[in-house]
C-alpha cells in the first residue's frame, strides 16, 4: 500500500519537473511559465479593445514576495488540517485497537 | 480558471452570481444534513476542503510552457455531491480573491460555476459511471479528478467564449480552451494521482466513515 502511494508521488514528480526540462533555460522573460490565468485576461484585452475592465481588485499583493507569502499560507492551512484529522483518525484507531 | 476582476461584463456576472448561489444554498442545506447523520462526516468534510485549499495554491508548470494550478474539487465531490463542494469552493476563491487577488469578487459567481458546480457535477457523473461497472475505488476517484479538474477549465473558456464571443464565438472558445485546457491536461493527472493517493488513506484510515456515506460497499471496506 505505501509503496503504491510512493509510485504515484514518483509520477506526479515526473510529470511537474519535465516541463521545467523541457522548457529549460526559458522564463518568463520570453513567454514561458507565466499563469494562464494572466494569458487568458491579455487574450480579452486584445482582441476586445472596448472592453473597460470595470472593477479592480480590493487589494493586490504589493510584490511577489507578500504574493509567495500568502500562497504559503494558503497551502500550509490546508496542509495542517489534513495533518491534523489524520493524525486523530490513526489515533483513535491505535487506541481503539489496544483495548 | 480564475476569472480576473473586472474581466467580465456585469450581465453575466450576475447571471453566474444567482445560479451559484442557489447552489450554495442547497449545499449548506446538505452540509447540515450529512453532519447531523454522523459526527465522522465533520472532519471528512474539513479534509476535503483542506485538500482543495492545498491543491489550488500549487501553481504547476505544464508541458504547454505556462503554469496553471490543479483545483482538488474531486474530493469532495465523491464523498459529498457536488453541491457540497460547491460551499468548499466558496471558501478557497473568497480566500485568493481578498489577499491574492486571483479572481475577484465581481467574478465570484463564474469562478465558483466552473470551479465549484461543472467540474463536480462531471466528476460526479464518471464516478457514477463507473462505479455502477464495478470499477474500484481507487482507480474511479483518478478519473472522477482528472475531469473535475479539466471540466473546471472547459467551464472557464465558455464562460469567457459567452461572454466575449468576438466575430466567431466557436473560435473565441478555442482560442480560451487553449489557453486554459490544454495546459491542464498534465494538472489534471496529476491532480487524480494525487486525489487518489490521499484517498488511499482515507480508506485506510477510516473505511467505516465511507461505508456510512455510502461511498465504498461493506465488502471493499473489509478487505482493506
Amino acid at each position: 500500500m505505501d509503496w503504491k502511494n510512493i509510485g504515484i508521488l514518483i509520477i506526479v514528480a515526473i510529470l511537474i519537473v519535465a516541463p521545467l526540462i523541457i522548457f529549460n533555460g526559458h522564463g518568463e522573460d520570453d513567454g514561458y511559465f507565466g499563469g494562464s490565468d494572466d494569458q487568458g485576461g491579455q487574450y480579452i484585452e486584445q482582441n476586445n479593445p472596448n472592453y473597460k475592465v470595470w472593477a479592480a481588485p480590493l487589494w493586490e499583493p504589493p510584490s511577489g514576495e507578500i504574493e509567495s507569502l500568502l500562497f504559503c499560507l494558503q497551502a500550509a492551512i490546508g496542509a495542517i488540517i489534513i495533518g491534523f484529522i489524520f493524525g486523530y483518525w490513526y489515533g483513535g484507531k491505535k487506541t481503539k485497537n489496544q483495548q | 480558471m480564475h476569472i480576473m476582476e473586472g474581466y467580465l461584463p456585469p450581465m453575466w456576472c450576475a447571471i453566474w452570481f444567482i445560479i451559484s448561489a442557489i447552489v450554495v444554498v442547497y449545499g449548506i442545506m446538505q452540509i447540515k444534513k450529512a453532519t447531523a447523520e454522523t459526527d465522522d462526516a465533520l472532519p471528512l468534510l474539513a479534509l476535503s476542503g483542506a485538500f482543495m485549499f492545498i491543491l489550488s495554491s500549487l501553481k504547476m508548470p505544464s508541458v504547454s510552457g505556462s503554469c496553471s494550478h490543479p483545483c482538488g474539487n474531486g474530493l469532495g465531490t465523491v464523498f459529498f455531491g457536488p453541491a457540497v463542494t460547491a460551499v468548499l469552493s466558496v471558501i478557497v476563491l473568497l480566500f485568493q480573491a481578498i489577499l491574492l487577488a486571483h479572481g475577484g469578487l465581481t467574478t465570484l459567481g463564474a469562478n465558483i460555476f466552473s470551479m465549484g458546480i461543472v467540474g463536480p457535477v462531471c466528476g460526479y457523473v464518471v464516478w457514477k459511471a463507473l462505479r455502477s461497472m464495478n470499477i474500484s475505488a481507487p482507480i474511479s476517484i483518478f478519473f472522477t479528478a482528472f475531469v473535475a479538474d479539466l471540466m473546471t477549465y472547459v467551464a472557464t473558456s465558455v464562460e469567457l467564449a459567452l461572454a466575449f464571443p468576438g466575430a466567431n464565438m466557436g473560435a473565441t472558445f478555442v482560442a480560451f480552451l487553449g489557453i486554459f485546457a490544454v495546459t491542464q491536461i498534465p494538472l489534471a493527472i496529476a491532480e487524480g494521482l494525487l486525489t487518489m493517493v490521499i484517498y488511499n488513506y482515507i480508506q485506510d484510515a477510516r473505511p467505516d466513515i465511507l461505508v456510512k456515506l455510502g461511498v465504498i460497499s461493506e465488502q471493499e471496506a473489509g478487505a482493506n
